[in-house]
């Protein structure tokens, strides 16, 4: 009797890993076989060039879902991307065309501001969601909207160009084929990840997600967590913004458009549960990847792009049916 | 009428219920009594279809049956009142009673509001609860919303011919002396239609009410008695009629604590509705256990120790000083550890790793300006993995698939290995198979040899008596009767359980 039950133990023991393994590796699966499927429908899909294209697009969404994978990882949401990389869009760009309009003078001033402005913007959030216990997809939702309105506000509707040759130089200037703006992008996705394995603030991140009450019961200052980590994604946005910025040289309250869905599809895409406390950097990287490669692959084999939102759409209700274990789980509200 | 023969039921690692004969007659008010993990609850779970037994058969009437859930258990006439209030407190009392039978109301779906409060008053009625029922639940008292359940189990007498059965479930642990007494009454007019079986911890009320008790200790039916035959005494003795084994508690290791090193002191602390007028002292390498029935206190006390709950009065030192803050952070700082009861959603973090979970409360020792020293959170979880024989493949392994016993050995090494020495431990052996239980009660007596003192919630009284140098018996919140739990000198369970009811 004891040997069957313990042999039975094993072995759904085995099942298990077997399925945490499928899930763990799923997500960069999709992307191999994504980008293998173009490849064969169109070679020209496989090159250096089209390479370059996809990450270059992809870089400022990367950021964007990186500050949102913590705020993820914590089990709450973060809404807010869209208005947040706008105010620090706009505001970037009045300052920087203030302060001499070029990075080689003053106005490399203005690139630490703009990251400031999204931290006050994070903070602010993660505040309004911690003291006064509203809900956080609700409390940053509304605050989204508040940027959208402010950059408004700021901009009078007008674009902003920015044509200084030095910070165009983020997508004309090249290493390898693949612009600036790639290597940046790569540099503070390599930062979140140091925070996110390397500090107490991104160890704190999977505590709060994996179980809230015990974090509290190991003197884990919950609060102070969940502020610092709605603030180091307002700086992830405001990097987003910049990079934005540097791919089509104008500001204008239109930045943000669109980010919400693109950055939230590729965290849940690559992987992060979205209860907290799984998930990581390294998935938001192949989930981004994985919605670009889609939306570059299906204008690249000839298919309309706007079939790229229903198709997005459909992925990210796949995504977390593979991910979720619905025996575990009694109620979804 | 209804009959369960030789029943077992068998959990993963337990034998829930062992050959239990169960018959109740028609009309017949029969009790149910036991320690905790006697097998009660799994009887009752068995009786209204929410378990099936293994083998064993259930008859009505002489016909045998099997119930796939509670639902079809309903539709025979069976009947659960829970011990915690099922009703859904935002809905009105009408919705609550035919929750899930609206059907008959209803034309193409629309509900005819009025028919449902003609119905749900006909079944207030039958309780004598004299209330509109399209008021919300919330706004009752306790003793109301009580007899708006058992109108909501009434409801079966509608629905069902013959004859009923239902279990209360502990329903007087919310209400008053004279409020009892107009459920008994009641309970025994519904007698011409149902048969009851009634589960309480309050001996008294038990034998008050019952025609016949069942006494259950260890998964079995140890004896039945005529309630006009019964006596407390001797009930009493039959649910806990066991003999300690001194080797399984290690009570050779319990040495004498230190009497000058107080770390944590109670002075007629209280906590409003919680407990009341408590005082005791922990010392250094003592174990102080507070023992009592669920609802007695001793929880809220643990959790008091712990900053969860703030004291209402009375004065409440940790090591010579009171608490700044009254915040678990501060506890935690001041040395105090917490082995919470649902190891799974308390203890440990599901997702991180055994050195992740065993570092949470002490990231800071382990980090410069933020920047985190893995290596040495690894050496120092192999430390602990070594020292407590903790069976993981590598430090780097999920906890939460770790056995149970194993996730307990994590989360002591956490408090352990941050320096905490005053441990709190709340049911530290529930659920865990029986070497495991001796690994943690070794682990009891290292502690205390380390000098740490040690609050203790046990699973059973017997691991109370075992472990602990001092044994406090609560009832209702209050201090009861303070026992000296030397070796050679501890206490009967009788002595304990006779204070305890």
């Amino acid at each position: 009797m004891a040997i069957t039950e313990a042999s039975g133990g094993i072995i759904s023991s085995l099942k298990l890993s077997r399925r945490n393994t499928l899930i763990k590796w799923a997500p960069l699966l999709v992307l191999v076989v994504l980008i293998a499927f173009f490849s064969l429908i169109e070679p020209r899909f496989f090159s250096v060039r089209n390479f370059a294209r996809i990450f270059t697009a992809a870089s400022p969404s990367l950021m964007v879902a990186v500050g949102v994978t913590f705020i993820i990882i914590m089990g709450s949401i973060d809404l807010s991307m869209e208005g947040t990389i706008s105010v620090c869009a706009v505001s970037f760009a009045f300052c920087f065309m203030a302060l001499g309009g070029t990075l080689a003078s003053w106005a490399w001033l203005s690139l630490p501001f703009a990251l400031v402005i999204g931290a006050i913007m994070g903070a602010l959030n993660g505040l309004i969601h911690v003291k006064l216990k509203i809900p956080s997809f609700m409390a940053s939702l509304a605050m989204g909207f508040v940027g959208t309105g402010l950059a408004m506000v700021m901009t009078g509707g007008d674009r902003i160009r920015i044509e200084d040759e030095f910070f165009r130089g983020l997508l004309t200037e090249r290493i390898l084929n693949f612009p600036l703006m790639v290597y940046v992008a790569v540099l503070f996705l390599l930062v979140a990840w140091v925070i996110q394995s390397y500090t107490i603030l991104g160890r704190n991140f999977y505590a709060v997600g994996g179980g809230e009450e015990l974090a509290i019961a190991s003197g884990v200052d919950v609060d102070r967590v969940r502020i610092m980590g709605f603030m180091l994604a307002g700086i992830f946005f405001s990097v987003g913004a910049l990079l934005a910025v540097g791919r089509i040289g104008i500001a204008e309250t239109a930045t943000g458009n669109n980010f919400m869905f693109l950055s939230i599809t590729a965290v849940v895409v690559g992987g992060t549960a979205l209860w907290g406390g799984i998930g990581g950097v390294w998935n938001t990287l192949v989930g981004v990847l994985v919605v670009f490669v889609i939306g570059n692959g299906m204008v690249v084999i000839g298919l309309p792009g706007y079939t790229q939102d229903g198709v997005l759409g459909l992925l990210v209700i796949i995504a977390v049916i593979l991910s979720t274990d619905r025996k575990s789980i009694s109620f979804v509200k | 009428m209804y009959q369960l023969t030789k029943v077992n039921k068998k959990f993963p690692g337990v034998h829930a219920l062992k050959n239990v004969d169960f018959f109740i007659g028609r009309g017949e008010i029969v009790g149910l009594v036991g320690e905790n993990g006697a097998g009660k609850s799994t009887l009752m779970k068995i009786i209204y279809g929410a378990h099936q037994p293994d083998t064993g058969t259930i008859e009505i009437d002489g016909k045998t049956i099997r119930f796939q859930n509670s639902r079809q258990a309903m539709d025979y006439g069976i009947g659960m009142l829970f011990q915690e209030q099922s009703l859904i407190t935002n809905l009105t009392v009408m919705e609550n009673i035919f929750l899930g039978f609206e059907l008959q109301f209803s034309n193409f779906g629309v509900i005819n509001w009025k028919s449902m409060a003609k119905a749900a008053q006909y079944q207030l009625k039958k309780v004598n609860l004299n209330i509109d029922p399209s008021t919300v639940t919330s706004r009752l008292s306790f003793a109301q919303r009580q007899l708006v359940e058992l109108a909501k189990v009434l409801t079966l007498e509608e629905r069902i011919d013959g004859d009923l059965v239902i279990l209360l479930d502990e329903p007087t642990s919310v209400l008053a002396q004279e409020e009892v007494q107009l459920l008994f009454e009641l309970v025994r007019q519904l007698t011409n239609r149902v048969s009851f079986i009634f589960v309480s911890h309050r001996l008294d009320e038990v034998l008050e009410l019952s025609d016949r008790i069942y006494v259950m200790k260890d998964g079995e039916v140890v004896d039945t008695v005529k309630g006009d035959k019964a006596d407390i005494d001797d009930i009493q003795r039959k649910m806990v009629g066991r003999d300690i084994d001194k080797e399984y508690y290690r009570e050779y290791r319990q040495k004498s604590y230190d009497q000058s090193k107080k770390l944590v002191s109670f002075n007629a602390v209280s906590v409003a509705e919680q407990f009341y007028d408590i005082s005791f002292d922990l010392r250094a390498g003592e174990v102080v256990s507070f023992v009592g029935t669920e609802g007695s206190g001793r929880e809220a006390i643990l959790r008091t120790v712990f900053g969860l709950n703030n004291p209402t009065g009375g004065q409440f030192l940790v090591k010579d000083s009171p608490y700044s803050t009254g915040t678990v952070r501060e506890a935690v700082q001041r040395g105090i550890g917490y082995v919470p009861r649902e190891r799974k959603v308390e203890g440990i973090v599901n997702g991180m790793n055994v050195y992740e979970n065993m570092t949470l409360s002490q990231l800071s020792s382990y980090s410069n300006k933020g920047i985190l020293r893995v290596g040495e959170e690894k050496r120092l979880a192999e430390n602990w993995v070594e020292k407590l024989s903790i069976k993981t493949p590598s430090v780097e392994k999920d906890c939460g698939g770790l056995s149970g016993g194993n996730q307990q050995k994590v989360v002591l090494a956490k408090w352990r290995s941050g320096g905490s020495d005053v441990i709190l431990l709340d049911h530290p052996t529930r659920g865990l198979d029986i070497g495991a239980k001796e690994d943690v009660y070794e682990m009891v007596r290292d502690m205390c040899e380390d000098g740490a003192g040690i609050i203790l919630v046990a699973d059973t009284l017997e691991e109370a008596i075992g472990l602990s140098h001092t044994i406090y018996v609560l009832k209702d919140g209050r201090f009861q009767k303070c026992f000296d739990g030397s070796t050679g000198d501890k206490p009967s369970l009788y002595d304990l359980v006779h204070y305890m009811i």
